[in-house]
């Protein structure tokens, strides 16, 4: 990390869904972490733990049920239209599902130049280099300008969803789950697009996956949500060097390797059972159930505190 | 392993006839499994892996998909081709059983598990009604679903992503096929599941001792699970071999690729991944000469003319690349590709 500047702060996020008459759905519960300029922040956890609700409330996308987001200093959650309209410029967002997320009936042109056009960037001639530099930027073809999203590739439409995020020049990009849906060497093409933007641009990401390996190349610090909490928060090579969260371990433990002689040594930590339900969740820690360690003091929350440097947990048995 | 074959396929070929013209889906490939083997058939999207199963288990669409006339899918001594359907139903689920990715889609939604499973009982094992759920019990425990007594008095909805995949498996192995197809069982379920799916899986079948076609993506999950590995690209077979010359002695520049574009948990943040540029062939007028051709980084000009001859690196370890032609010239190539990649391990 070179500079370390406080982009993003996120303190005691909350992001509740009421889904019965009297059902709680905590998708995301006080979660706390910050994001430096320029740099990835990898969040992962297991499916339904929060990670995509973080990212929206984060962006705005979401009001918050508590908690707040300050972006460079500035509430998100309390921003007059205008002030809103020049946060969007400078957060974007880019979706798992590239199929979904582009607007079927625009051509690539339109859907890049939309933002352009928004914000008031460019115009006329302008505006139209600029989409030609977008679209070159990201491996496209100037050729593609006038085509429809459904006549391209999983990895292709990826490519349109960035150029579209790179489009208003934002210093921020949520990426949930870019990758999941594509094949092994276009996820690395989409990786390398990625990191290639970041060191020119100085962009910060949110990197969200399920994918420990990629999660832990791309990042430069990982947060490990469980059930709509942060379990876990440090540097990428420090936590898979020396995870101390019973989840992060049986998570790592759990990913296979691609490495055969690897696997056959390997010591799996078994986790039983499956993720319990985010509503009306029992008070104390979201993995007690599963955990082999859990003890009675683990029905009181356990905050996340620092136990070594930059390097945050959040269980009682950890010492 | 010395084992038999039990499935033995042939130059087996699937085209679709579509709007745009014939899609050439399987090209002529050869394939075997042997007993109480695990073989794993990896590749991008597209390349094949789902319309094989299918072949297998002859649940390709007609009259769209059409197979090579001279094409065998061997099992057991007889050609499943030649099949009527009638026949071909006495096989499948009994002899032969398929998961999907999706088992929301193989699931009646109608239906509560325990009868589903119970109905596959009574088809293909003639059980009565009362056996038939006693075993359906069974299976259920099998599979590890808790509370199984009330689970099967449940209908597929109440049951989460992994939960419903283990009982698709509990359907899969009701009758004790002789081989299990799982078409990316694992795909959509989380990291943790997944161990616990494909533990499961490896269990019942070394207790079973049955053959597992396993086709998935996820290389981690072969190198954890397969015995052997065959790789495909645009409907053609590239390489094949068991799962450590896959994964240390790869040969074929595609497997090559495929291997080095993943990050490994000790891959450095400051390395590029390795990143393979461009995207398959179109399998409607695909390439006459290699399909890789068009994205390798050690092409010749024969590549692109003439269809690569069969290599064999070992008695179990077959190729097919130009460059292992007697007069291919290798200077140049990667020493990792010429000596093999290490493990990892300590
Ligand atoms: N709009 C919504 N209304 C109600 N519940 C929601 C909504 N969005 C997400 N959830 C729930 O919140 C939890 C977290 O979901 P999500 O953030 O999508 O998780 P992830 O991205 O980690 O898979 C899940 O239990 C999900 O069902
Ligand atoms: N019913 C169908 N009609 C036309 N084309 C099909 C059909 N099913 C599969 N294909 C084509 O056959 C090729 C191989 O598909 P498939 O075996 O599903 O690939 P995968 O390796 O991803 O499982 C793809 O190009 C696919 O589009
Ligand atoms: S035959 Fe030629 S193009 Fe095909 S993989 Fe081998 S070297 Fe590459
Ligand atoms: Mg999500
Ligand atoms: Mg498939």
């Amino acid at each position: 990390m070179p500079n370390k500047e406080v982009l993003l702060q996120v303190k005691n996020l909350k992001k509740y869904f009421k889904v019965g008459r009297k059902e709680i759905l905590k998708a995301v519960d006080d979660v706390s972490f910050d994001i430096y300029r320029g740099e990835t922040l990898g969040l992962v956890g297991e499916s339904g733990c929060g990670k995509t609700t973080c990212g929206k409330t984060v962006l705005g996308l979401y009001d918050a049920t508590g908690g707040e987001v300050l972006f460079d200093g500035t509430n998100i959650h309390q921003l007059n239209t205008r002030e809103k309209k020049e946060f969007t410029k400078r957060a974007q967002i880019i979706f798992q599902d590239p199929y979904s997320s582009l607007n079927q009936r625009m051509t690539v042109g339109d859907i890049i130049g939309e933002g352009i056009d928004i914000h008031r960037l460019y115009r006329g001639q302008e505006r139209q280099d600029k989409i030609y530099e977008l679209l070159d930027t990201v491996g496209l073809n100037p050729g593609h300008i006038f085509r429809f999203p459904h006549e391209f590739s999983g990895g292709q439409r990826q490519r349109i969803g960035i150029a579209r995020a790179l489009a208003v020049e934002p210093d921020f990009i949520v990426c949930d789950e870019p990758i999941s849906a594509l094949d092994v060497s276009v996820q690395a093409q989409i990786v390398n697009l990625l990191t290639e933007l970041q060191e020119t641009k100085g962009l910060a990401y949110l990197f969200i996956a399920h994918d420990l390996s990629m999660i832990k190349y791309i990042s430069d610090r990982v947060g490990v949500m469980y059930l709509g909490t942060l379990v876990e928060f440090t540097r990428s090579d420090q936590l898979y060097k020396k995870p101390l969260h019973p989840y992060t371990k049986a998570l790592l433990s759990a990913i296979p390797i691609p490495d055969p002689i690897v696997e056959r040594r390997k010591e799996t930590i078994p986790i039983e059972g499956e993720i319990a339900s985010p509503i009306n969740p029992e008070p104390g820690c979201r993995f007690a159930s599963r955990c082999e360690l859990a003890q009675e003091i683990c029905r009181n929350k356990p905050p996340l505190r620092e136990v070594a440097d930059q390097h945050l947990v959040a269980c009682h048995m950890v010492r | 392993m010395s084992a038999q074959r039990i499935i033995d396929i042939k130059n087996l070929t699937v085209s679709f006839n579509t709007y745009t013209g014939t899609l050439q889906a399987v090209r002529g490939i050869d394939l075997h499994l042997k007993q109480g083997e695990v073989l794993a058939i990896v590749g991008e999207s597209g390349c094949g892996k789902t319309v094989t199963a299918k072949a297998v288990m002859r649940l390709l669409p007609t009259p769209q998909a059409v197979i090579g006339n001279d094409s065998e899918i061997t099992f057991a001594g007889k050609n499943l081709l030649s099949f009527t359907e009638s026949e071909m139903a006495k096989i499948r689920g009994k002899e032969i059983s398929m998961i999907f990715q999706d088992p929301m889609t193989s699931l009646n939604p109608t239906m509560k598990i325990g009868e589903q499973i119970a109905e596959s009982l009574i088809i293909h094992q003639n059980q009565s009604r009362q056996q038939a759920n006693s075993q359906a019990l069974a299976m259920l425990e099998l599979v590890k679903i808790p509370n199984a007594r009330r689970r099967l008095k449940q209908y597929p909805f109440e049951f989460s992503g992994g939960m419903r995949q283990r009982v698709m498996i509990a359907i899969a192995l009701a009758c004790n096929p002789k081989v299990l197809i799982a078409d990316e069982p694992t795909t959509a379920l989380d990291v943790t599941i997944q161990v616990q799916i494909m533990n499961l899986i490896k269990d019942l079948q070394q207790k079973l001792n049955q053959g597992i076609i396993l086709i998935t993506h996820d290389l981690g999950v072969v190198a954890s699970v397969a015995d052997r590995v065959v790789v495909m690209y645009a409907g053609k077979i590239v390489e094949e071999g068991t799962v450590d010359e896959i994964f240390y002695q790869p040969k074929h520049p595609y497997t090559f690729a495929l291997l080095k574009s993943i990050p490994k948990l000790n891959t450095n943040n400051q390395e590029k991944l390795y990143s393979l540029a461009g995207t398959p062939p179109e399998l409607i007028n695909p390439p006459l000469g290699c399909p890789f051709a068009a994205r390798c980084e050690f092409g010749m000009k024969v590549c692109r003319v003439k269809y690569p001859v069969i290599v064999n690196f070992t008695d179990s370890h077959q190729g097919y690349c130009w460059l292992y032609h007697e007069k291919a010239d290798r200077t140049g190539l990667p020493v990792q590709f010429l000596q093999g990649v290490e493990s990892s391990a300590q």
